[in-house]
């Protein structure tokens, strides 16, 4: 391998990063194009304007006295170049905040979308703050970022060019000066560069695992206040706060060092101008006029390289949240399903599993060559100690999670080769975690099934006896649910989940623990319209409470990982063992 | 905002330094073009190499000191940022942990987390950023006015006339900007809570295939907030060419001005030539100083978003109340309740528990189970009615010594990233064994040992990688670890099997025969064995007394027993297939 190999790793990330910025930033590419046109408008405006003041200021300085005339005309082509000045630069910053904001806007979208098609088991994984800094706290830094410096990137370039032609046309010589100093700035920001990015990485990730902690501590405030634990916890964020600042300063510590070293470069090229300036005017070579003008022009062009190592620096930080982001974009997402994969019809509701082994990490297996029959509208129930891998065959029939082996089929089609969405279609379910989002409750209610009327709500709402609470709302079906905000208890979250279920139309029915948080009064009075939900459909029941499930076709009685009773309740309970010691418990 | 700003004061000394280091660093850069003017215009006509080599190396010394003055500048500048900031999260975070219950539902949880993180960063950067560039501009923009105002005062009036033009646009383009800044950052909030949302309800989105609906709901968000960042940033953008307008527009007054001068001979030709390089520096000096104003006008909105938390009024610790001497351990005398102050969601509750027993509170959902134990622990404050522990009312017991006496799992409690041990134990340094006896007491120890760390298996944030019923568990463990003077219990074990749920309340009842319980339940067979058992429907009570006397006098009890126990023309064939 050659040397110039040899660490190969951190220049490509960022150039793929910025690759791929481009690529958003290309889909602006008109708008691009008309801010750097603009730009070099209001740049050659810039240079016509002192010309004209120098022209009033001649006709000033005339021996035969002022020309007011001369003054008035040149004053007057000062005036209207500067407003039309002021709108070019005030639409280019215009252009240049659409742009951006395109830019972001479409990768929220994206990052979006992204977190609509990873895994289940992501979102198991990661941190919900962690997450949300990413879609916040990242995309603001690009943005920030993109905003301010693409206009002051765009006019620097044309600043330097310009001068660089000025100063080519004075002296070639002297030129050269810049020839030793650019070349050292641009290796010299390179480097800190290079250096500074896996701070800046740092300090994103740092800033993420604060926002974790304080999303997790906050939420958890009550608990903390229970337990007196207030300064216990405190001492952990300000750990957590501690590392977040410092790799802040870190950062800062170095990339600071970067613009006073640049500038430091620009002070020597100035220094060697001088001298060889001087000396070459000792040789006759130049003019003591074209060195001021020289000096004029060589301001004009290190301003905007001093500059662009700032801002150099400040994309880096960019570069690192963009970075952040566009890993995220880069995660394995849920496979794809096969290429002319069919929806699963569902004509029965037959569900088959044969041999499944599943583990969430393939080391610990959670289910052992588990097989299993439910038959058309029949009900299975999976009852055994908390635990005991319960949840996980809801997990595996939806597809959220794929077996390490074995086949799990639907009316004989193989689920992992049907269309998921046909598959998950085919379900309703009711989790033991009720889901509600922000939202009106007609929405909440009518969320699995678009179109709903309003009538055909609230007669799920009825069903479920939750009208009544709705009604008592401050908007009734249209209060949106906030977060904190509405106090709805836990029951009556899951009588809304449990409606919305209602309103679906599908074959195959999940209940994992669907009424753990009703009270059992509550259970009695939605009976009628949990048996009507379960007409015709294949139910898979997960429920604690024994009663609800002895009229079960087959019980599944789970013990660590294993099946390890399965029948109908009777002969359960005449075979006298695990089920039958679960069953007598709740007479204690 | 002010009080923002009080973070600086320890470190005003600190900064003064660094503002002197930072202007001698700026006097360097300024004295470079100087030293240059001087050796083309003085020492090159001399013809003297020496002399050029010598001011050559008087240059570079100043680029030095140059260098040297602003990277430490900026070090210090970045160094008091930090030290700044690190205050302001520390004390923003104390003072979220005190807030009282009513002013988190009032702030809600995503917002102050968003104040946490979002807004705090914002004042870090701004800190940073103010001092950096918060010297140079202000010398150079005084020294720029001082020296044309001795070199010709005329023609600095006409100059400086448009400095009160413009310091009127500016006000008037921040006093429209500043609030839409605010919009902003609403809109930031909402885009975060539905992606919060979203991510904890992804297995229901998922299931229901309602990705492409939920990327609608996202997209309105996110084109609002794009929408707000527009409309802010747009007034906003207006200052820098309105400032450039203003200025070059005084330039060229100044050049007609400067006409009749000439004219009139007050001034000369050469005068007005030299004040165009002054001009220059004037103007890029406000240019930064406005640069300034922005950021500064940005983090306003942060800092004030701090600064609300902050300000709020913190609850007395205690208030005296008159000792309500009783036997019972706990007490409520007519306690009325109400979370919006207008219907009552706990009406005129009266109940006295001795030591040692137990209460099994049971009812419908909303009927007012968990709001009565967060009243006794006062997380809210009941309306009327007093509630007393040991003969004290809870109002008069300082917060602290109220929470130890406590032991409690919420209906859905918290867990946090870090061992079992850890969730267990909570920071309270407790001693090993007693946090296994709790666990062995709330069933927790079966699941535990058979993990392959034990005690030191990691629990992922909000406990993914356990079950329902481990959780619960834990929790219960939890709240007896600390050997609990009262024990709450609210619905802490409805994941768990009637078998493991007997053997935890038969084990409570043994390790812990002096521990005070309040067990809220849904099952009678949790109950059952209660001492007393309140009945609540709808924030009444509906019956208070012990099992035997409920299942005769109480209808509303009876009938969930009736169902419950299975026994059962009702409950038997309850989800039979049709």
């Amino acid at each position: 391998m050659p040397p110039r190999n040899l660490n190969p790793q951190k220049p490509r990330d960022a150039r793929r990063t910025l690759a791929v910025l481009g690529r958003y930033l290309m889909k602006s590419a008109p708008m691009l194009a008309a801010a750097l046109l603009l730009t070099v408008v209001s740049n050659v405006f810039q240079l016509i304007g002192p010309t004209l003041c120098g022209y009033a200021i001649d006709a000033i300085a005339l021996e035969s006295g002022v020309d007011f005339q001369s003054v008035f005309h040149y004053a007057a082509l000062m005036l209207a170049l500067y407003v039309a000045s002021a709108a070019i630069g005030y639409a280019v910053t215009i252009l240049i905040l659409h742009v951006s904001q395109r830019t972001v806007r479409a990768m929220r979208a994206d990052l979006f979308a992204k977190l609509m098609r990873l895994p289940v088991g992501y979102f198991d994984r990661n941190q919900t703050g962690d997450i949300l800094s990413h879609i916040s706290y990242d995309i603001d830094t690009v943005n920030t970022s993109l905003s301010n410096d693409l206009v002051q990137i765009l006019t620097s370039l044309i600043t330097v060019a310009g001068a660089l032609i000025m100063m080519i046309r004075i002296s070639p010589v002297l030129v050269l000066v810049f020839a030793v100093t650019v070349p050292v700035s641009v290796l010299f920001t390179k480097y800190m560069t290079g250096r500074v990015r896996p701070l800046y990485r740092e300090r994103s990730r740092k800033l993420g695992e604060l926002n974790g902690f304080v999303e997790e501590y906050v939420s958890g405030q009550k608990t903390i206040r229970a337990y007196r634990r207030e300064d216990d916890v405190l001492g952990r964020f300000d750990r957590k706060n501690e590392d977040a600042v410092q790799s802040y300063y870190r950062s800062e510590y170095y990339a600071s060092v970067t613009g006073p070293s640049v500038n430091f470069i620009n002070n020597l090229s100035l220094t060697l101008i001088s001298i060889f300036g001087a000396l070459l005017y000792l040789a006759g070579g130049i003019s003591l006029g074209d060195i001021s003008s020289f000096v004029l022009y060589s301001r004009k062009f290190s301003g905007p390289i001093n500059e662009a190592a700032n801002i150099l620096s400040e994309l880096q930080s960019a570069l690192a949240a963009a970075e952040r982001v566009f890993s995220l974009l880069n995660e394995d997402e849920e496979p794809a399903d096969a290429p002319g994969a069919p929806k699963l019809r569902v004509t029965d509701g037959d569900v088959a599993l044969e041999h499944v082994d599943f583990g969430y990490d393939p080391g610990r297996p959670v289910l052992r060559d588990v097989s299993l029959r439910a038959k058309p509208g029949g009900m299975v129930a999976i009852v055994g100690p908390t635990g005991a891998g319960k949840t996980t065959l809801v997990n595996l029939l939806m597809r959220f999670y794929d077996p390490q082996s074995g086949t799990i089929s639907i009316d004989g089609q193989a689920i992992a080769s049907v269309q998921r969405a046909s598959l998950r279609e085919a379900f309703s379910m009711v989790l033991q975690d009720t889901w509600l989002f922000n939202g009106t409750v007609h929405e909440n209610i009518a969320y699995g099934s678009p179109g709903a009327t309003r009538e055909q709500v609230v007669a799920a709402a009825k069903a479920t006896h939750i009208h009544e609470m709705i009604e008592r709302l401050p908007q009734g079906y249209d209060t949106v649910l906030t977060e904190d905000g509405v106090n709805i208890s836990k029951g009556q979250k899951q009588l809304m989940t449990i409606a919305r279920a209602m309103l679906r139309k599908s074959h195959l029915l999940i209940l994992d623990e669907a009424t753990s948080n009703v009270d059992i009064r509550t259970e009695l009075l939605i009976q009628s319209a949990m048996r009507a939900l379960m007409r015709g459909k294949t139910c898979f029941v997960i429920a604690h409470r024994l009663s609800t499930i002895r009229n079960a076709d087959l019980i599944l009685v789970v013990r660590d990982g294993q099946i390890v009773e399965q029948g109908r309740h009777d002969d359960l309970l005449a075979r006298n063992g695990f089920y039958a010691s679960l069953f007598r418990a709740q007479f204690e | 905002m002010r009080r923002i700003i009080g973070y600086l004061n320890p470190y005003w000394g600190a900064m003064l330094v660094g503002f002197a280091i930072k202007f001698t660093g700026t006097i360097m850069d300024l004295a470079l073009p100087w030293i240059l003017a001087y050796m083309i215009d003085d020492v090159a006509p001399t013809k003297s190499r020496p002399a050029i080599f010598a001011w050559g190396a008087v240059m570079v010394v100043c680029s030095i000191i140059a260098l040297l003055g602003n990277v430490i500048a900026n070090r210090r500048a970045s160094a008091v940022a930090r030290d700044a900031t690190r205050a302001i999260r520390h004390d923003l975070f104390a003072k979220i942990e005190r807030l009282s219950s009513k002013q988190m539902d009032e702030l809600t949880v995503p917002s102050l987390i968003s104040r946490l993180t979002t807004d705090t960063y914002n004042v870090n950067q701004t800190l940073g950023r103010i001092q950096r560039l918060g010297v140079r501009a202000p010398i150079l923009l005084l020294g720029g006015m001082v020296v044309t105002l001795i070199q010709d005062w005329r023609l600095s009036m006409v100059l400086m006339s448009t400095l009160p033009l413009l310091a009127i646009g500016v006000a008037v383009i921040s006093w429209r900007g500043i609030p839409l800044y605010a919009r902003v950052q609403r809109a930031v909030d909402r885009m975060v809570r539905t992606v919060r949302d979203d991510v904890t309800g992804i297995r229901v989105i998922r299931a229901l295939s309602k990705g492409d609906y939920e990327r609608a709901r996202f997209e309105a968000d996110n084109l609002a907030l794009s929408e707000e960042q527009i409309r802010a940033d747009t007034v906003m953008a207006a200052t820098n060419p309105l400032m450039n307008l203003l200025l070059n527009g005084g330039l060229t007054a100044m050049v007609v001005a400067g006409a009749f001068l000439v004219h009139s001979g007050l001034t000369k030709p050469g005068r007005i030539i030299a004040f165009l390089t002054y001009f220059t520096i004037i103007l890029n000096a406000i240019l930064s100083i406005n640069k300034m104003f922005v950021m500064i006008s940005q983090a306003t909105a942060s800092a004030q978003r701090i600064d609300e938390v902050l300000s709020l009024p913190e609850e007395p610790d205690s208030v005296a109340r008159p000792e309500r001497p009783a036997d019972a351990h706990i007490a409520f005398d007519d306690v009325s309740f109400s979370y919006n102050g207008r219907e009552n969601d706990l009406d005129h509750i009266s109940f006295s528990l001795p030591r040692g027993q137990t209460l099994g509170v049971i009812g419908a959902t909303g009927s007012g189970k968990s709001t009565l134990v967060l009243l006794l622990q006062r997380f809210y404050h009941a309306g009327s009615g007093a509630i007393s522990i040991g003969g004290e009312d809870i109002e008069s017991i300082g917060a602290d010594r109220l929470h130890r006496m406590f032991g409690v799992a919420f209906q859905s409690d918290a867990f946090f990233a870090g061992t079992i041990r850890e969730n267990i134990d909570l920071g309270r340094g407790l001693p090993m064994d007693e946090i296994e006896r709790a666990a062995r007491c709330a069933q927790a120890s079966e699941f535990i040992d058979a993990l392959p760390d034990g005690y030191d298996h990691v629990v992922h944030a909000k406990a993914v990688n356990l079950s329902g019923g481990q959780r619960q568990r834990l929790l219960i463990a939890r709240a007896l670890a600390g050997n609990p003077e009262i024990l709450i219990l609210d619905d802490s074990s409805s994941a768990l099997d009637y078998r493991t749920d007997a053997a935890m309340r038969a084990a409570v009842r043994r390790e812990y025969p002096d521990t005070t319980t309040i067990l809220i339940a849904q099952r009678v067979s949790s109950v059952r064995g209660a001492d007393q058992i309140l009945v609540l429907e709808k924030g009444h009570m509906a019956g208070l007394g012990d099992h035997d006397s409920l299942s005769r006098t109480c209808p509303l009890y009876a009938q969930i027993e009736r169902i419950q126990t299975g026994d059962d023309s009702i409950g038997g064939d309850e989800y039979a297939p049709a």
